[in-house]
């Protein structure tokens, strides 16, 4: 990817470090497994991240992500594997070797020194030159809009203002790979949503690789090329923000990543599947699974719809169920629809008109289910099943993973 | 009603402290100061001459005591801190779970008394114990020479007396450092020499300037260290105010030594503090939103 940004020129820096492009850093992780005591973290990890690519590992507290990053980092150094950068092993290196810098979930900001100094901080210690110093840091603090605060102390700042200092304070070194540790987690709703903008501006304008550990999915979503959804110690599904929405691979990544809506089947011969209690639908993914293997169909909320019990059947798909709750969401209607005992299944219904939302059927009524084969996927059990917790909802707060240990 | 008690509160909790220092410290400096001025003898009484002669001759007569007393506490307290540092660091952020048995060896000599504590010295430094056979045999010290009543003696005991009250100061801002901050210094490029300087001292800057503080003041006054560990060529201003105040019986001169003294601490601690930075007192925390 190129850089497009018109950087301020590198002088005076004596090349101590060497890696001051910016716009190459690959990284790969092979077979790493990182042990706290017996507590294996992060588990045989396979991992390829390209040159330029904005990168997510998305999971559940303590699912091995944060240990990741900081392997990466260099804070951590993995039990077994290797750990390259641009194809260079740097396992066992200090995190102060490595050409790569962190923002941290808490900022980390040193308190003692204002926004400038915190930002200088890096290139001091690789002894740029000070022009050079002054010049990089004013740009770098003009980007993130903060040089008129340029001489104010981290504590005089807000928390989204604190947030931005510490992307600058990394970024002014230009790192081969910029790690973020949920960046963004301890800031409110709105906040976030703006910076996640940015963020993703920064990332295409500089090129350089972006490594972004966060357990919310929609932020995942809406910032990445790729997504690496992970559960404890290992990657369940690595692809890109489409495919891991609307192909998961696993029980657990359907269900962390939207709500899971899974419909119990066997594999019949061929390309047919028969759903538990329901129809056999035709896909050409039942070729994937051999015949009488158990398997999931995934509906999205959103691709599902209800009809009433007594409508006659159509060519399409179809289960039956009961109605258990109905929440307006203000834009959309939730609807629980028991399918089975164990079996319930969540409808999206867009709300269009206030007398339409009247019309639906409400709890305790029989309904239909109805979706396009097209909209249905097939997902195999995660190998070790804990998906059926619902693990999409974890607090933003509770985040502090296996590292402490 | 309740706005009139509410704001008598603070009165209240400073009353009793505030009654305390005047009955127990501004009035008898009072009686110090005036008496200082003062010339006569204990059988013929004293009577107040505004006699400034007194700081003017006691200053020029003692000025080596005056000398070594800052010279000894100052060297006590730069020990204290070579020493107490890596110690409270070790305690701090290695400590795990011997933590808190560790500060309690810290503080566990003063389960003794200080007086009791320093006779101890003086037995382990004398010419004929085990410790100054071995120093003998080291090489550190010559045969024919001595530990006891050397300077080095008096300054190993100031240390040794006042390293707790380097150490728990230093401890209690060691154990506030955040050490996210020093890993995000490792993280941007600094050693571990760079993140140390850069990083942890800084910031733990307020536990030294109050360790060193809490170490030198009372170190400067003492006379117990060198009337049991030293001889007479390691007379400190307190040997010298101790025996005018209670052998010779010659106030005046005892008072203005002992108010010089003060005013020479004050001026030293003003300098230092303004040299070290208010903030470094302040601490980092001078929120501003």
């Amino acid at each position: 990817m190129e850089s497009s940004l018109d950087l301020p020129p590198d002088e005076g820096d004596n090349g101590k470090t060497g890696h001051e492009s910016g716009a190459e850093g690959s990284v790969r992780l092979e077979g790493v497994t990182k042990k706290f005591g017996s507590f294996a973290a992060v588990k045989d990890m396979d991992l390829e991240i390209a040159n330029g690519e904005f990168f997510t590992m998305l999971g559940p507290s303590g699912c091995g992500k944060t240990t990741t990053l900081r392997m990466i980092a260099g804070f951590e150094q993995p039990t077994e594997g290797k750990v390259l950068i641009d194809d260079v092993d740097v396992a066992g290196q200090p995190a102060y070797k490595r050409p790569t810098n962190t923002v941290f979930q808490s900022y980390a900001l040193f308190p003692h020194m204002n926004l400038e100094e915190n930002v200088a901080f890096g290139l001091k210690r690789k002894k740029v030159g000070k022009s050079e110093i002054k010049k990089r840091v004013a740009y770098e603090l003009e980007r993130v809009g903060l040089s008129r605060e340029a001489k104010r102390k981290p504590a005089q700042l807000s928390g989204g203002q604190q947030q931005r200092v510490a992307l600058a304070r990394a970024l002014v070194n230009l790192p081969k790979v910029l790690l973020l540790d949920e960046p963004l987690g301890a800031l409110d709703l709105k906040l976030r949503k703006g910076l996640q903008v940015q963020l993703k501006n920064i990332q295409r304008d500089v090129g350089i690789t972006f490594v972004y550990v966060t357990h919310d999915q929609e932020e995942a979503l809406t910032m990445s090329d790729r997504i690496a959804v992970m559960d404890e110690g290992r990657i369940e599904q690595c692809g890109g923000p489409e495919e891991v929405y609307e192909r998961p691979a696993t029980t657990f990544v359907a269900g962390f990543i939207g709500v899971s809506n899974l419909l119990p089947a066997v594999a019949a011969s061929g390309s047919e599947i028969k759903i538990d209690g329901g129809p056999t639908v035709s896909t050409p993914e039942a070729a994937d699974f051999s015949a009488d293997e158990r398997c999931f169909a995934v509906v999205r909320p959103e691709k599902l719809t209800v009809s009433a019990a007594d409508e006659a059947p159509s060519d399409r798909p179809s289960v039956d169920g009961v109605v258990e709750s109905s929440l307006y969401l203000g834009t959309s209607t939730q609807m629980v629809v028991r399918v089975a005992d164990d079996v319930k299944m969540t409808v999206l219904i867009p709300n269009a008109s206030e007398a339409e939302r009247h019309q639906l059927p409400g709890g305790g009524s029989r309904v239909k289910l109805v979706w396009e084969p097209d909209h249905m996927h097939l997902t195999s059990e995660s190998p070790e099943e804990s998906a059926s917790a619902d693990t999409a909802d974890v607090s933003p707060d509770n985040e502090k993973e296996g590292a402490t240990a | 009603m309740t706005s009139l008690r509410q704001r008598l509160i603070p009165y209240w909790l400073l009353g009793p402290g505030l009654l305390w220092l005047l009955f127990f410290f501004v009035i008898p400096m009072y009686f110090m100061f005036e008496l200082s001025l003062k010339t006569g003898s204990l059988e013929t009484g004293y009577q107040l001459t505004w006699n400034w002669s007194n700081y003017a001759d006691s200053i020029s007569e003692y000025s080596t005591q005056f000398g070594r007393a800052f010279y000894y506490a100052g060297a006590a307290t730069v020990f204290s801190l070579l020493i107490g540092y890596p110690l409270a660091y070790a305690i701090a952020i290695k400590g795990g779970r011997w933590k808190n048995l560790m500060l309690f060896a810290v503080i566990a000599p003063f389960f003794t008394t200080y007086l009791i504590r320093t006779i101890a010295w003086k037995t382990i430094l004398d010419d004929s114990s085990i410790v100054v056979d071995a120093l003998k045999f080291l090489h550190i010290v010559p045969e024919d020479g001595r530990v006891l009543a050397t300077s080095g003696a008096v300054i190993a005991g100031l240390t040794y007396n006042f390293l707790p009250f380097m150490v728990l100061p230093l401890y209690a801002s060691l154990e506030r450092l955040d050490l996210r901050l020093v890993e995000a210094s490792k993280d941007l490029y600094a050693n571990s020499r760079a993140t140390f300087f850069k990083v942890t001292l800084p910031l733990t800057a307020p536990g030294i300037v109050a360790g060193t503080l809490l170490c030198f003041i009372p170190a400067a006054g003492d006379y117990v260290n060198s009337t049991f560990l030293g001889g007479t060529k390691q007379a400190m201003i307190g040997n010298v105010i101790q025996s005018k105040y209670l052998v010779i019986n010659d106030y005046p001169v005892a008072a203005a030594l002992s108010f010089t003294l003060l005013v020479l601490i004050m001026l030293l601690l003003m300098a230092y503090i303004k040299f070290a930075g208010t903030e470094s007192l302040m601490g980092e925390e001078d929120e501003v939103k």
